[in-house]
């Protein structure tokens, strides 16, 4: 196949960046689209021009590192598909494909394809965990846990963080990813003791990031190659209303996660 | 430097082993543990766990990737599932016969104290996943359900859907977050260690490259500890991450630790076998596809039929023929030989290329398409998604690929190198496994050297090793900040015309024909002289490209290639000398007559650990005998 792509490039944070025009030629149907990347790379390597810099990590579609925006979609046209994991015979000979980073206030591009999403793991520390010291658990099978519950946790858990979410949503809003951890970790047991500080925590910290409010799109469901449900969303707001409504008793309030 | 080997194995009956070095170890005073820093390089699930519970216990903890984030570390792409010797279904497991089982299927080449504690830690790690909030599997009634894995007898294998590494490490990285969120541990992401830094012989800290703006700078501690897992990428294409590689473990390797074993490495059997000249990594597929999947070829040579005009008369379905009793759930190194084998005679199923059938007929004719989909739909979806052919209705291609590395850094029981405050853990140390890993055991050693061992050993040395206050200042940092930007200087200023990728691509080209499934004694010296070739040519024609403060992947690259050309060769070096055949490991020249692996018991019982003596210069080997006292000596039979 040949293919015209149209790539964003931007040298830096600080840079202004733009859209530069390739022709990648002899695509097999069988690459990968990382691959294809790296095919284009090459070639630019060997005319001495310098490579598109784009994060990639496990190319099995369960890290997260791989994001980025193709014509218009989040990690492409495939449905439940990331980057890594889209081949090429989804397109066809002379398709022209625009590629560019993830674009959100709280994800700053740092060069090319590449973002910081730092962000989200701010959002994790805030509250984003259940507190249990090395050494200090239970027998496991103390505390049985009903299948639908460890079901609906695991579908929660599976969010592999990649931001697809935050890329597709009109306003940049985060409200997938945090609302899938405050959902696994709700939905359990072990993590009723901090559910509504945590929830309160996470919320805070999505917000001091920049992220923009939820208003219900759905694009992020759309977009999220692990097909998390925005039923977790409906939890999430379930659970702040709760601590917002009903101070907690879990000790001195939101202040300090210790 | 005189190097010593003492694994420091406590005396005493194996079952106590652990539990009287604990109370005998000395304890750091809760209130002096803030005064210690600790570097943790890594955060997969060893460095993670490590950086955690070193961080609750009051060290003060520095953590550094070289993903965006922690929570990406390789360990994230584990399937299968996580084993402990809980025995929940009453089918008679117990720490013994998992001890006995690694013991056994790592094929005597591992330590016996090691492995018995790492039984005895198991059940612990399923306890704290579980506080953590890791999803497992869970039957109906509430409780935890497991499965067998690996053709293991008893079912012991805990597991969150397809994703147990995920779930793990989640929980080991939110621990760390939480850690991160209180001031315990400050994280160091999109930062590579690029060396280790040592003073009066200890190690003190390490040299970093900002990945983001190219920096280079020191961080000074008091003890160093390695979590940066394995080195499959030596052969290009693996299972493994793009990023994942050897430097961290060659850099300290070059300052005096030394490696251990590093010629076991495992192949897995059942991955998608290379599309292309384009081919940038393998993917797995589990291991559990062989309990309903049939491996065969087409008995004549270069048959271009399509798999369903062959009839059953024309199929050679190996497995069964060769190991009537076990068939198509052999072991791992097994099952990656033979089909290599029958491949280099001229039966792939892939055209000009390498690859087997795993067919389904049999058992959706058996059980229907509702009941495979069931078991294995996300595995089945992702086969389709890559390789574009629907394997419910054509079998599945598959193709062993390197998986895993046994080797690692030679470690004590405490999981110190021999170089004083370097201490390693994971896949990055050599201890556990032997010669071969069994499914599902890695994600349990990472777990227990990270939660359990290292908190508790790493104390003792710090109680013990007064060290003089050190900071970055030290001359011995200058130094090592110093090299390590030259060597960069030196990658940017070769400005030849081959990219790091081809010349990666070469190295793996070599190292998987003549030092991969099956080794000789003429292939692993030739390997040698073209490792050597390649390695000149890459200092006289390597482009990289772009500048050292810059963001740069093509550097990074290259800085990890540049390791792996030198430790290749050792690699080599260790397959040349380990004259039998064991695990991962099969020279040909040492073989029974049925072409079964042909341990040698009497020359080869011991650990490998080589000291590296210079550029140029042959590394110097040191022998840890090993001896078995509990576990049978056997030779393994699958017939």
């Amino acid at each position: 196949m040949r293919l015209v792509l149209h790539v964003w490039r931007q040298a830096g944070p600080a840079a202004a960046g733009r859209f530069a025009r390739y022709e990648a030629t002899d695509v097999s149907p069988d690459m990968s689209f990382l691959e294809m990347l790296d095919v284009l790379n090459e070639a630019l390597v060997a005319r001495k021009e310098e490579p598109i810099a784009f994060d990639h990590d496990c190319r099995e579609g369960i890290c997260g590192s791989c994001g980025i925006v193709i014509n218009g979609r989040p990690h492409g046209p495939q449905r439940a598909t990331t980057a890594c994991q889209l081949h090429m015979r989804q397109f066809a000979d002379g398709d022209e494909i625009w590629i560019e980073p993830w674009r959100a206030r709280a994800f700053p591009v740092l060069k090319d394809l590449v973002v910081d999403r730092g962000a989200f793991d701010r959002v994790i520390q805030a509250g984003g965990f259940i507190t249990a010291r090395t050494g200090s658990a239970p027998e496991a099978n103390g505390l049985p846990v009903p299948k639908r519950d460890a079901d609906r946790a695991m579908d929660a858990a599976a969010c592999i963080g990649c931001g697809a979410c935050v890329a597709a949503c009109p306003n940049a809003s985060a409200m997938l990813f945090v609302a899938a951890k405050v959902s696994h970790l709700g939905s359990l047991p072990q993590g009723q003791p901090e559910r509504y500080s945590r929830v309160v925590r996470m919320v805070g910290a999505m917000d001091e990031a920049g992220f923009g409010a939820c208003t219900n799109h759905g694009e992020c469901m759309a977009a999220c190659p692990k097909e998390i449900s925005v039923d977790v969303i409906a939890q999430l707001n379930r659970d702040l209303l709760h601590a917002t409504l009903r101070p907690p008793r879990e000790g001195k309030a939101w202040s300090g996660a210790a | 430097m005189t190097v010593e080997l003492r694994s420091r194995v406590p005396d005493g009956p194996i079952e106590q082993k652990w539990e009287r070095h604990r109370f005998e170890m000395k304890l750091v005073n809760p209130a002096n543990k803030r005064k210690f820093d600790v570097i943790v390089v890594g955060s997969g699930l060893a460095g993670a766990s490590a950086a955690a519970s070193l961080a609750e216990l009051g060290y003060r903890v520095s953590c550094f990737c070289f993903q965006d984030s922690p929570r990406r570390a390789h360990s994230i792409a584990a399937q299968g599932g996580i084993n402990a010797a809980k025995n929940y279904q009453n089918d008679g497991d117990s720490v013994w016969r998992l001890f006995y089982d690694t013991v056994k299927g790592g094929d005597f080449r591992s330590r016996e104290a090691n492995v018995h504690r790492l039984a005895q830690i198991s059940v612990d790690i399923i306890d704290q996943c579980v506080a953590q909030g890791v999803p497992f599997a869970r039957e109906y009634g509430g409780l935890l359900a497991n499965r067998s894995f690996g053709g293991a007898q008893v079912s012991r294998t805990f597991y969150a859907r397809g994703q147990t590494g995920q779930q793990l490490l989640l929980g080991a990285y939110q621990a760390l977050s939480r850690q991160i969120g209180l001031g315990q541990v400050t994280m160091h992401p999109r930062t590579e260690m690029l060396d280790i830094v040592l003073v009066d012989g200890k190690a003190r800290g390490i040299v970093v490259r900002d990945l983001v703006t190219g920096r280079i700078r020191s961080h000074a501690a008091h003890a160093v500890v390695l979590a940066t897992g394995g080195y499959a990428n030596v052969y290009f294409l693996s299972t493994n991450a793009k990023g994942c590689n050897v430097t961290a473990t060659w850099r300290a390797a070059k300052r005096g630790a030394l490696f251990a074993n590093p010629c076991f490495t495992q192949i897995h059997p059942t991955c998608i076998p290379a599309h292309g000249p384009h081919q940038s990594k393998l993917t797995l597929m589990s291991e559990s596809l062989r309990n309903d999947g049939r491996i065969w070829v087409p008995r004549q040579k270069g048959d271009t039929r399509r798999p369903r005009d062959i009839p059953a008369s024309e199929r050679d379905y190996y497995l069964e023929r060769l190991y009537p009793s076990f068939g198509n759930l052999v072991p791992r190194d097994v099952a990656s030989r033979r089909a290599k084998e029958m491949c280099d005679a001229g039966h792939s199923v892939v055209p000009g290329g390498h690859g087997v059938y795993l067919d389904f007929r049999d058992a959706i004719q058996r059980l229907g398409q509702p009941a495979i989909a069931e078991r294995y739909g996300n595995l089945f979806d992702m086969y389709a998604r890559i390789t574009g052919e629907n394997p419910y209705e054509v079998p599945m291609r598959i193709y062993p690929a390197p998986h895993y590395t046994m080797g690692g850094l030679w470690v004590d029981y405490n999981l110190m190198s021999n170089l004083e405050g370097l201490h390693v853990i994971g896949e990055a140390n050599f201890s556990d496994h032997g010669a071969n890993r069994l499914g599902a055991s890695a994600l349990m050693q990472g777990l227990a050297d990270g939660y359990f061992i290292l908190p508790y050993t790493i104390g003792d040395y710090l109680a013990q090793a007064n060290l003089t206050p050190v900071d970055e200042s030290h001359s011995a940092f200058r130094q090592v900040e110093a090299e390590v930007a030259e060597r960069t200087a030196r990658l940017l200023g070769v400005n030849g015309s081959t990219s790091v990728d081809a010349l990666h691509r070469e190295l793996g080209r070599i190292l998987w024909d003549r030092c991969g499934m099956s080794r000789t004694r003429a292939g692993l010296e030739q390997a040698i002289d073209a490792i050597h070739e390649l390695r000149d040519r890459f200092w006289k024609d390597v482009y990289v490209g772009g500048k050292g403060e810059d963001l740069n992947q093509a550097l990074e690259k290259a800085g990890r290639v540049a390791d792996f050309l030198e430790f290749a060769e050792l690699l080599c070096e260790d397959a040349l000398q380990r004259e039998e055949s064991c695990g991962g490991h099969f020279r040909e020249e040492y073989q029974t007559a049925d072409g079964e692996a042909r341990r040698d018991d009497a020359r080869f019982s011991y650990v490998a650990a080589w000291e590296w003596k210079g550029a140029g210069t042959a590394p110097m080997l040191h022998k840890e005998p090993l001896t078995f006292e509990h576990v049978h000596l056997a030779q393994r039979s699958y017939k």
